[in-house]
């Protein structure tokens, strides 16, 4: 009874079927989303595009790009192909974690004080900003050390605790403003549960903002993971693209004039960090229809 | 004044938190880092030195307070260790050595960065009809997600290798006695293009879109409309009446990008092995010199604490509206 009074009320439950065609109509979206399924194709079609295991050191080292092998080979005699898709695989899951992780930490720190407010949101918000200014690659590179050749998980969720202060700032305002509107007043007032008001009527309201933060955090995620590897701070036995340049790197690539070795992990990583800024400004100009084109 | 209190209040206990992070990072990791440390370094400092990192680091018998307390009075005198890497140096020597050097990279960098980036995004929303013009966003969504490192590698490999135009490592010419005369100058700038270049181009991009995104929104307001109507000169209304005020919300972002700014510049040092922070902390825990690691940790996030307070207080300057109300928190 309740549940139906408030959902009337809530503007999200307007118009949300059209808000996918919307994200859609935007040349932006469709272009990042594109660049965001072409690489997750690639990484699940590993075996497919490539017959060779990206381990198997069988191959005449650093040969350049030829017939039998696309991306040429590496310092150790693997194919660079081979340890480019496999490759995909790990720096995509593990970015796209990263992003899950951080963002999951910044709904949690951003609404719940803002929500509440008073000392809990003192607290909370002082201790989100502090985070936010200590900076987080330096922190990051230490907790590497200190942790030593891990597994890919762990990267994962310790990007995420690094990453989540920026989103959890923008949720907790977002959150502020919405907590003082008529449909939140009046779910309160039909005495509506408080994880009832986050969950069903704030939540769904900033859900544009979440989602944005989300595509923002996956491409921190990303850029943070392959930062990790190339330092060989990560899983240095593990294929992805961070550890391709991070072996590159070892293997002195550079004075080999191997090119066909470093170019091509870090463009993918750049083309897939675009997507997801692309997707990120597309949602955000659902939100704020000024920052749309040709407005 | 109160701006005031409450900024140098948060600086504070900034300060405070990144030095406890500092303290309990490695009393909380798995497996003792630390042990295995220090039977490496057995028998190869002397006994008092390895007495001293046994306390800074935990492995002693006493209470926790009690090394927290000591490592906080540690930190006010400036007392961070000595360095295993170059031992007997002390870790303040080798960072008073890599600061400067960094501070000056990144400092000149961030600048550049900024002022390009706020032109470019201001010239992309008064354009943004321009199909042209509309490019320069989508373009700076790509430079802004390039790895920093890896196009520091493009940079040293295609204009240091191939075309041998710029020098691919170091900051100045060893065989140079560093002080100021016109060979080393010249020396130090031309080493420091290439990493300069590298940073500005993949941050710039962020500035651009902020800042774009913010004057698209104060172009659509009533007042710039108004002032069109009575005719105000296009450059003006550009500039005066809508940049203005389209730059102050980029001083709230400020806290956000100088940590990734910094954070990248940490990475181009080390691709190019210039004599930084950032190439001194990959030195450190490559070598797990964990006195040198934490000392230069430290600096780096007080650095970036101090650079956030100073542009608060700017930005306090600028805006009287924050003054009133406070800004974040």
């Amino acid at each position: 009874m309740i549940t139906s009074v408030v959902r009337s009320a809530s503007p999200a439950r307007r118009g949300r079927t059209s808000a996918l065609g919307q994200f859609f109509s935007e040349p932006k979206a469709r272009i990042g989303f594109a660049i965001f399924v072409f690489f997750v194709l690639i990484a699940v079609l590993a075996p497919l595009i490539t017959p060779y295991n990206p381990q198997s050191t069988l191959f005449i080292p650093l040969q350049a790009p030829d017939a039998r092998h696309w991306l040429g080979t590496t310092g150790n005699g693997q194919d660079v192909l081979a340890q480019f898709v496999y490759g995909a695989r790990t720096s995509l899951t593990v970015g796209i974690l990263a992003g899950i992780t951080a963002t999951a930490i910044a709904v949690v720190m951003g609404m719940l004080p803002a929500y509440r407010g008073g000392t809990f949101d003192l607290v909370v918000s002082t201790f989100t900003n502090i985070i936010l200014v200590v900076p987080g690659l330096p922190l990051l590179l230490v907790i590497g050390a200190y942790i030593h050749q891990t597994g890919s998980l762990v990267i994962a969720i310790v990007i995420g605790m690094t990453g989540w202060a920026w989103q959890a700032r923008v949720l907790r305002s977002q959150t502020l403003s919405l907590v003082s509107r008529d449909y939140v007043v009046a779910a309160r007032l039909a005495g509506a549960p408080d994880r009832h008001i986050i969950v069903h009527e704030i939540l769904p309201n900033m859900l544009s903002l979440v989602v944005a933060g989300l595509m923002y955090s996956c491409l921190y995620g990303i850029l943070a993971e392959a930062s990790l590897e190339f330092l060989g701070l990560g899983n240095i036995n593990a294929t992805s693209w961070g550890t391709m340049l991070y072996w590159a790197t070892q293997g002195a690539a550079l004075l080999n004039g191997a090119w066909w070795w470093f170019v091509p992990p870090g463009l993918s990583i750049a083309l897939v960090g675009m997507g997801f800024s692309l997707m990120n400004f597309a949602v955000d100009s659902l939100a704020n229809p000024r920052l749309r084109e040709n407005s | 004044m109160k701006y005031v209190i409450n900024r140098v209040g948060f600086l504070l206990i900034s300060l405070w938190a990144a030095a406890t992070i500092n303290f309990f990072l490695p009393r909380m990791m798995p497996g003792n880092p630390v042990d295995a440390l220090i039977a490496r370094f057995q028998g190869r400092i002397s006994g008092s030195a390895l007495h001293a990192i046994e306390l800074q680091f935990g492995v002693t018998h006493r209470p926790l307070w009690f090394q927290y307390l000591v490592y906080l009075s540690h930190i006010l005198h400036g007392n961070f260790g000595v360095s295993l890497t170059y031992y007997p140096a002390s870790v303040m020597t080798v960072i008073g050595n890599s600061l400067p050097w960094t501070l000056g990279l990144a400092g000149l960098s961030t600048i550049i960065s900024v002022a390009l980036g706020l032109a470019l995004g201001i010239y992309s929303a008064w354009h943004r009809k321009r199909r042209a013009v509309n490019l320069l966003p989508t373009l700076s969504t790509f430079t802004a997600a390039i790895p920093y490192f890896w196009l520091a590698m493009i940079f040293v490999y295609f204009l240091g290798y191939l075309l041998g135009w710029f020098p691919t490592d170091h900051a100045y010419t060893s065989s140079l006695t560093p002080g100021i005369h016109g060979p080393f100058i010249l020396s130090v700038l031309h080493h420091g293009i290439l990493p300069a270049c590298t940073i500005v181009i993949s941050s710039l991009g962020g500035w651009l879109m902020n800042m774009r995104n913010n004057m698209v929104q104060v172009l659509g307001e009533d007042y710039i409309l108004f002032a069109q109507a009575k005719g105000v000169p296009d450059r003006d209304l550009m500039l005066r009446y809508a940049a203005r005020n389209a730059i102050l919300p980029s001083a709230t972002s400020f806290a956000m990008s100088i940590g990734f700014v910094v954070g990248g510049t940490l990475l181009t040092e080390i691709v190019f092995s210039y004599p930084g922070v950032g190439y001194q902390l990959f030195t450190a825990i490559e070598n797990s010199d964990y006195p040198l690691m934490q000392g230069l940790f430290l600096m780096i996030a007080v650095s970036v604490l101090l650079a956030n307070f100073i542009v608060e207080m700017l930005y306090g300057r600028l805006d009287p509206r924050v003054r009133r109300s406070g800004v974040g928190s």
